[in-house]
C-alpha cells in the first residue's frame, strides 16, 4: 500500500496541477508531492518496515538507502524550485513541474524494482521524465544540451537492454524457468547461470547504466545537460538520478557476487571508477564555466562510487556514505550556482567576481559547497572519501590509491583556483549583472544541506549506520 | 520454417548495409521500415512449433510500431522540414559499407564465443542481432542530420529486439508492453525535440549544434 501511495501520490499530483492556471502557485504542488513523499518515506525508516508488493516491487537495504536519498533531496529541491520558479513568472512552468513530479515517480519504482526488466523500464522512464526539464530555458542552447541528453542516454539505456536480455539469456540457458531476471530467485540459482553469457551481459549493464550515471566514456551528455538546466535541475539529477543508476550497478553486482564471478566484475569496475576521475580531473583543470565543473565534479564523484563498489569489504561501505554525503552536497553547489547564474547572468568564471561582495549567503555557501566536494574535513565527503582509501590500503590495492590520491588532488587544485577567483575578488562596477538578490526560499535548502553535510562529517547517528551497513552487506561492504 | 527465418534475417542485414550505403534519408526511412516488418514475422517463424495468441499479438505490434508507426513519424518530420537528401555523412557511403561488412565480420566473430543453449538449432540470429546493433550505432555517430542519428538509433533497437526474440517465452508479457511504449515514448519525444530544433536553429543539421563543447 504505501508503495503504491509513493509511486502514485507524485502522479496524481501531476495531473491536479494541470488544473492550476497560475504559474505562481503551481510549483507549490511540488512541496506537497515532496512533503507527503518524504513522510511516508520517513514512516518506513523510522517503522524500520521493508514493506513490499508482490515479487517485483520489495524494498530491501539498497533500495533503502536511495530512496531515502531521493526522497531528502526532492524535499530540498522542491523549496527551492518554488523560489526559482518564482523570479521566472515569464516562462510558463506547467511542463516543467508535471516532469519534475513523473521524474519522482519514476525514481520511485527504480529503487522498490526487484526485477531488471522493471528497473529497465523505470530507468527508462526517468529519462523521458527529465528531458523536459532540460529544455525549460527554450533556447538553442538548452535545446542542443537536451537532444544531446536524449540521445546519449537513449543509446547508453538501448545497451542496458541487450545486456538485461544476455542476462535472462544466461539465467534460462539450461530450459525455461520461473520468475526469469527477478532478483532474488536470480541469486539463488546464480551458480547455474552461464558464465560467458553472464559476462557478456555485465559488460553491456555496466556500459548501459554507467551511461545514466554519468561514468567516463559515457558522460558527455553531462556537462552540456548540467550547463544549461536550471540549478535545481542539474542537483537532482547529480544527486538523485546517478543515485537510480548506481543502485542498478548494485544489483548488477549482487548477481555477480552471487554467481562468484567478481574477479571478473572487480577490474572493469575499478578501471570504469578511475577513468572517470581521470578524465574529471583532465576536464576540471581548464574549465572556464562554473556549472560545467561542477558536471565534470559529478562524473568524479560517480567515478568514486563504482570505484569503491568495485573494491569490496571497508571501501563498499564508504561507497554508500559517499552517495548519501555526495547527493547531500551536490545540493550545496548545485542550489548556490544557480542562484549566482541569476545574478550575474553568466555562466563563465571570467566574469564573476566577488560573489561574497553580491551574494554573501550564496557565496559562503558556494565556498562551503567547494571544501565539502572536494572531500576537506570536517565535512562528511572527508570521512567517506577517507574510508574509501583505508580500504584501498587494507586491500593493498597500492596503484589504485596512489590513483585515487592523485586525481583527488588535482580535482582539488583546479576546483579550487575556479571557485576562489569567483567568490573573492572586486564585484563588476557594471550594473546591468546585478540579477536577484539572495532569498530566503533559494538559501533555505543549500543551508539545511550544508548542515547536514556538516554533521555528518562530526557524527553518524546508529540508526543511519546501521543502514549504510546493511546496504554495504549486500555487495560484499562491510566496516 | 528454418530457411523462413534465414531469409528474414537477411533482409535485416542486407536493410542495415541499405541505409549505410545509400543517400536518399527517405529510401533509408524505408529500408527500416521493412527491416521492421521483417523483425515482427521473425517470431511467428522461429518460435513455429508453438505459435500463440502472445505471438501473434507481439507479430502485429511490432510490424505496427516498426513498419508504420515510427517511420510514418519519421516521415512526417522529413516533410515539416521540407528535406529529402543530405545526410552530411562524416565518412563516405563506401567507406561505411566496407566498415559495415566489417561489423558483420565482428559480430559472427563475437556470437562464436557465446555458446548457443543445448537443444537450440543453430541459427544466425545472435550475429546478426550483434552486427545490427554496431551498424546502429555506426550510424549514430557518423551521420550529422539529427533524422538520420534518429534511424541510426531505431536500427540499433531493432538488433536489441532481434535479440529478445530468443527469448520472448522466458520474458513475461509486462515488460514487453513496458519496452514498445518506452520506444513509442522515446521516439516521440524525440520527435518533438527534432521539432523544436528545426524551428529553432532552421535546419535539423546536428552540425549545427556546436554552442556545447569544451
Amino acid at each position: 500500500m504505501t508503495i503504491w501511495l509513493l509511486i502514485l501520490i507524485p502522479a496524481i499530483l501531476a495531473g491536479l496541477s494541470l488544473a492550476i492556471k497560475s504559474n505562481v502557485s503551481r510549483p507549490w504542488v511540488l512541496v506537497v508531492a515532496a512533503v507527503a513523499h518524504s513522510s511516508l518515506v520517513a514512516r518506513i525508516w523510522f517503522l524500520g518496515s521493508f514493506p513490499s508488493s508482490g515479487t517485483y516491487l520489495l524494498l530491501d537495504p539498497a533500495g533503502k538507502m536511495v530512496l531515502g536519498l531521493i526522497s531528502l533531496l526532492f524535499l530540498a529541491g522542491s523549496f527551492y524550485a518554488v523560489g526559482y520558479l518564482r523570479r521566472r513568472v515569464d516562462r510558463p512552468n506547467l511542463t516543467f513541474v508535471v516532469s519534475l513530479l513523473f521524474f519522482l515517480s519514476a525514481m520511485t519504482v527504480v529503487t522498490f524494482s526487484q526485477h531488471f526488466g522493471l528497473l529497465w523500464v523505470a530507468i527508462e522512464a526517468t529519462t523521458l521524465a527529465s528531458a523536459p526539464l532540460l529544455y525549460f530555458n527554450h533556447n538553442q542552447r538548452s535545446l542542443e544540451a537536451t537532444w544531446k541528453y536524449l540521445l546519449i542516454c537513449s543509446v547508453g539505456i538501448a545497451l542496458a537492454l541487450l545486456g538485461t536480455f544476455f542476462l535472462a539469456m544466461a539465467e534460462t540457458f539450461n530450459g525455461p524457468i520461473e520468475n526469469a531476471l527477478l532478483l532474488p530467485a536470480m541469486m539463488a540459482r546464480a551458480g547455474s547461470m552461464s558464465v560467458p553469457w553472464l559476462h557478456a551481459a555485465f559488460i553491456f549493464l555496466l556500459v548501459g547504466y554507467g551511461t545514466k550515471m554519468g561514468l567516463a566514456p559515457l558522460h558527455t551528455w553531462k556537462p552540456d545537460a548540467y550547463g544549461e538546466a536550471p540549478g535545481v535541475v542539474g542537483f537532482l539529477l547529480s544527486g538523485a538520478l546517478t543515485s537510480c543508476g548506481f543502485l542498478a550497478l548494485v544489483r548488477l553486482t549482487q548477481v555477480c557476487q552471487a554467481a562468484g564471478q567478481m574477479d571478473f566484475a572487480r577490474p572493469l569496475l575499478i578501471l570504469m571508477g578511475l577513468l572517470s576521475m581521470g578524465v574529471a580531473a583532465v576536464f576540471i583543470l581548464g574549465q572556464t564555466d562554473y556549472k560545467r565543473m561542477l558536471a565534470y565534479s559529478s562524473v568524479e564523484h560517480m567515478g568514486i562510487l563504482v570505484l569503491g563498489l568495485g573494491m569490496g569489504g571497508l571501501a563498499t561501505y564508504g561507497t554508500w556514505m559517499h552517495l548519501l554525503n555526495n547527493g547531500l552536497a551536490k545540493g550545496i553547489l548545485f542550489l548556490s550556482a544557480g542562484n549566482i547564474h541569476r545574478h550575474y547572468k553568466s555562466k563563465s568564471v571570467a566574469q564573476v567576481k566577488g560573489v561574497f561582495h553580491r551574494l554573501p549567503l550564496s557565496g559562503a555557501l558556494f565556498m562551503a559547497g567547494f571544501i565539502a566536494i572536494t572531500g576537506s574535513p570536517p565535512f562528511a565527503l572527508f570521512m567517506s572519501e577517507f574510508t574509501i582509501l583505508r580500504g584501498g590500503v587494507a586491500d593493498g590495492r597500492w596503484g589504485v590509491v596512489a590513483a585515487y590520491l592523485g586525481f583527488l588532488a588535482v580535482i582539488f587544485i583546479g576546483m579550487a583556483r575556479i571557485v576562489l577567483s569567483m567568490v573573492l575578488g572586486e564585484p563588476p562596477k557594471d550594473e546591468t549583472a546585478s540579477g536577484p538578490k539572495d532569498s530566503f526560499l533559494t538559501t533555505l535548502s543549500p543551508c539545511l544541506l550544508a548542515a547536514a553535510v556538516l554533521l555528518l562529517g562530526l557524527f553518524i547517528p546508529s540508526w543511519l549506520n546501521h543502514a549504510i551497513e546493511s546496504a554495504a552487506a549486500l555487495v560484499g561492504g562491510h566496516s | 520454417m528454418e530457411h523462413v527465418t534465414q531469409l528474414l534475417l537477411i533482409l535485416v542485414i542486407l536493410a542495415n548495409l541499405f541505409v549505410l550505403g545509400s543517400h536518399p534519408l527517405g529510401a533509408c526511412i524505408r529500408a527500416v521500415a521493412l527491416q521492421g516488418i521483417a523483425l515482427g514475422l521473425l517470431p511467428l517463424f522461429l518460435h513455429a512449433e508453438e505459435r500463440s495468441v502472445h505471438l501473434v499479438f507481439l507479430s502485429i505490434g511490432m510490424i505496427g510500431l516498426k513498419g508504420f508507426l515510427l517511420p510514418g513519424l519519421l516521415f512526417r518530420a522529413i516533410r515539416d522540414a521540407a528535406l529529402r537528401k543530405e545526410q552530411e555523412p562524416l565518412i563516405g557511403f563506401n567507406t561505411a559499407l566496407v566498415l559495415g561488412a566489417g561489423l558483420i565480420g565482428l559480430g559472427f566473430a563475437i556470437a562464436a564465443k557465446l555458446p548457443l543453449p543445448p537443444g537450440t538449432a543453430a541459427s544466425i540470429v545472435v550475429p546478426v542481432a550483434l552486427a545490427t546493433v554496431m551498424m546502429g550505432l555506426l550510424v549514430i555517430v557518423t551521420r550529422g542530420k539529427i533524422l538520420s542519428q534518429a534511424l541510426g538509433y531505431i536500427m540499433l533497437e531493432n538488433g536489441i529486439f532481434t535479440f529478445g526474440l530468443i527469448l520472448v517465452k522466458g520474458l513475461p508479457g509486462l515488460i514487453e508492453t513496458g519496452v514498445l511504449l518506452d520506444i513509442f515514448a522515446g521516439v516521440f519525444i524525440m520527435g518533438t525535440v527534432i521539432e523544436h530544433i528545426n524551428r529553432e536553429f532552421g535546419s535539423i543539421s546536428a552540425y549545427k549544434l556546436s554552442n556545447l563543447k569544451e
